[in-house]
């Protein structure tokens, strides 16, 4: 085992990848400099700095993936895919069902999403939950170095589309580039057993839709993803001294999911709290409260999620964002229910 | 008409100090994320903004505190913003990317290119309710290629909306030079949608309020849209503790990190050519150094040399210039009241 930070992870994957692969590209804002050591060691050919123009090329990705390539496009922050919506809802989710099956896009979109460093609500959304919506995309959210790379390594291999979301709080660079900014007169609430772990000797794929289990429990289960696995992971150390047991999911794809471990721990435990930190109406938390419904699995259900617009306001971001403190609540409440 | 070159610097000046608060704020944490400052700006801001009367309206970018300062919002609101408190312009809820002023029609979004569709708004509002009144849209070169403010040029041109596109040409967006992801030339491409078009130097104050109050002029006659090309310098790069300024003001420092991952990538065994990877070092290592040399040039500083023309009065430059100090002082103190 060796032990990586969750960028080192996603440039030792690129670069692995890329070296076996001259299919692969990389292309998007600032990539050149953002990716200095790819740019170093595949040069400007294949590591493309963009124009400010989502819509062309996250488009033309899409077909210069169906003419043979497997571009890896990146877009800064998914706020910015608004722009270039038509690509994922309009072009590359419909193609395989257009094509009667016989055309797909072997694409790996990147971008970092979530909040925490005191952005606003235009730089700061998480968004999973809005892509996953649309058939035809897989949308994956890893929440450590070592499911990273082994989801990333998966995205690089898969015959669609995949959105690769990283969370800005696991990634040295985001925090360090829209956060810290080289004061050290700022203060983040940082995931650091997000940020830096152990990862295989190898890359080896981890199969889309599989959750992970990061806690067994008996009382209740908690299913949540990126930043909020870990959120989560501190709630159920304190919900342990108020003598309560709980199972942490972690979903790392939101598509496709992951419904049979979702339907096993929610059975035995008969409690579920979502736990997402993306927009609570019409989103993620829903939809797994319909799977347990749907499944015929009665059990009593909670979310904490972010409710509204994230405020720029440092303070009000900490109550907006799904933090310990709510997750605590929202499990004791859930308890006292039954 | 001549300009009155003195309340003109008024206005620079005063907007020059208020920012230099807000940088003093930022660094010591009472202001989060990447702010963006627009230093550099203020010849552009108030060559425009001192020309506009009631019932104009501006859409603006992540830059905005120069010609909100200059339209007549309050200042202490304005920090109060920036410190994202509830006594703040917008409540502390939208910060420095997305500063809203109702009664003056002004708007802002930190999604690049933006500004183009919500100028035209503003501009037919003042078309069709307000004749007379026009609608200014700022923005920099790096969003001359997204679609939404192409897209707007035309629909100007089309309706023959009272609106002036302002683009603060610096020539980087962000990290990368604009040049190398850009076509043709920008008052070229401007013209070819049926804009007027002119060219400026943005550092001269008064050939930026001449050309813009002709501008201003024939769109408030229906005369229609113009497109108005100014230069400029942003003397602290895209925002503070911008990475690569940090990078070219101290290069030792800032790149000792950097260099061990970026030799071990320029040796690995698979990628690029050797020539290729050369060049992508040689790149990297040349951007910092020619953004800060390209953007601190005192010469290219619309404060210096506007005061350049009016050192010749000592006395009344220098009253003037203590007047609003002392008026930024209490702006200040002001804004750290509970």
């Amino acid at each position: 085992m060796r032990t990586m930070s969750f960028d080192e992870t996603i440039e030792d994957v690129l670069a692995q990848t890329m070296a076996d692969d001259p299919r692969i590209i990389l292309f998007g804002e600032d990539v050149q400099l953002f990716q200095a050591n790819l740019y170093t060691q595949f040069g400007g050919r294949r590591i493309r700095d963009t124009p400010i123009s989502e819509g062309a090329f996250l488009g033309a990705a899409i077909t210069a993936a169906m003419a043979g390539m497997r571009p890896v496009v990146e877009v800064s922050l998914v706020d910015f895919l608004g722009v270039a919506m038509d690509a994922l809802l309009n072009q590359a989710s419909k193609l395989e069902t257009f094509s009667g099956g016989k055309w797909k896009a072997p694409f790996v979109l990147r971008t970092t999403c979530g909040g925490g460093l005191g952005g606003g609500g235009q730089h700061q959304q998480s968004l999973w939950g809005w892509l996953s919506h649309i058939p035809g995309l897989t949308v994956v959210v890893p929440s450590t170095p070592a499911d990273a790379g082994g989801l990333l390594f998966s995205a690089l291999q898969h015959d669609g589309p995949v959105i690769y979301m990283t969370h800005k709080l696991f990634t040295d660079f985001w925090v360090e580039n829209l956060g810290y900014l080289g004061r050290k007169t700022v203060d983040f609430d940082l995931p650091l057993a997000g940020m830096r772990g152990t990862v295989p000797e190898k890359w080896e794929p981890i199969p889309f839709g599989q959750a992970a289990i990061k806690r067994s429990g008996v009382d209740l289960t908690i299913i949540s993803v990126g930043v909020g696995v870990h959120r989560t992971l501190e709630a159920a150390v304190m919900l342990e001294e108020e003598g309560i047991d709980t199972c942490v999911i972690d979903l790392r794809t939101v598509s496709p999911m992951d419904t049979a471990a979702i339907c096993e721990a929610v059975s035995s435990t008969g409690r579920l709290l979502v736990v997402d930190e993306d927009y609570q109406g019409f989103g993620l938390s829903g939809e797994l409260a319909a799977i347990i419904l749907e499944a015929g699995i009665n059990a009593n259900y909670g979310r904490v999620c972010t409710e509204k617009t994230i405020p720029y306001s440092r303070e009000l971001e900490a109550q907006t964002l799904p933090n310990k403190e709510r997750i605590v609540e929202g499990a004791i409440e859930l308890m006292d229910r039954s | 008409m001549e300009p009155d070159l003195w309340y003109l610097y008024r206005h620079m000046f005063r907007s020059r100090l208020f920012e230099q608060v807000v940088q003093v704020f930022w660094e010591q944490g009472l202001i989060s994320f990447d702010m963006h400052m627009g230093y550099g700006e203020e010849a552009i801001a108030a060559g425009i903004v001192c020309q506009m009367v009631d019932g104009d309206a501006m859409a603006l970018d992540h830059r905005g505190t120069p010609p909100l300062l200059m339209r007549g919002i309050e200042p202490t609101l304005i920090l109060r913003e920036l410190m994202g408190r509830p006594d703040g312009l917008c409540g502390g809820l939208g910060g420095h990317m997305h500063l809203y002023s109702r009664e003056h029609l002004c708007a802002s979004s930190g999604i690049v290119g933006s500004s183009g569709p919500a100028g035209a708004g503003f501009a037919l509002a003042a078309q069709y309710l307000r004749p007379g009144t026009l609608a200014i849209a700022f923005f920099g070169e790096g969003a001359i290629n997204q679609g939404m403010l192409l897209e707007s040029m035309n629909l100007a041109v089309a309706w023959q909306l009272p609106l002036l596109f302002v683009c603060k040409d610096d020539k980087w967006s962000i990290s990368t030079r604009s040049a190398s992801v850009t076509g043709g030339e920008l008052v070229e491409r401007a013209r070819g949608f049926g804009l007027h078009t002119v060219e400026v130097d943005g550092a001269d104050v008064e050939a930026v309020w001449h050309s813009a109050g002709e501008a201003m002029k024939r769109t408030r006659d229906g005369g229609g849209p113009t497109f108005l090309h100014a230069h400029c310098v942003h003397l602290e790069g895209h925002h503070l503790g911008f990475f690569l300024f940090r990078v070219g003001r101290d290069q030792i420092k800032e790149m000792i990190p950097l260099l061990g991952p970026l030799l071990r990538s320029a040796t690995r065994r698979k990628g690029g050519s050797s020539r290729e990877r050369i060049r992508s070092l040689t790149d990297i290592a040349t951007r910092p150094r020619d953004a800060v040399k390209e953007q601190t040039q005192k010469e290219k500083d619309p404060l210096y040399r506007t005061r350049q023309k009016l050192i010749s009065d000592r006395d009344r430059l220098e009253a003037l210039e203590a007047e609003i100090n002392v008026e930024i002082q209490d702006v200040m103190e002001v804004a750290l009241e509970d």
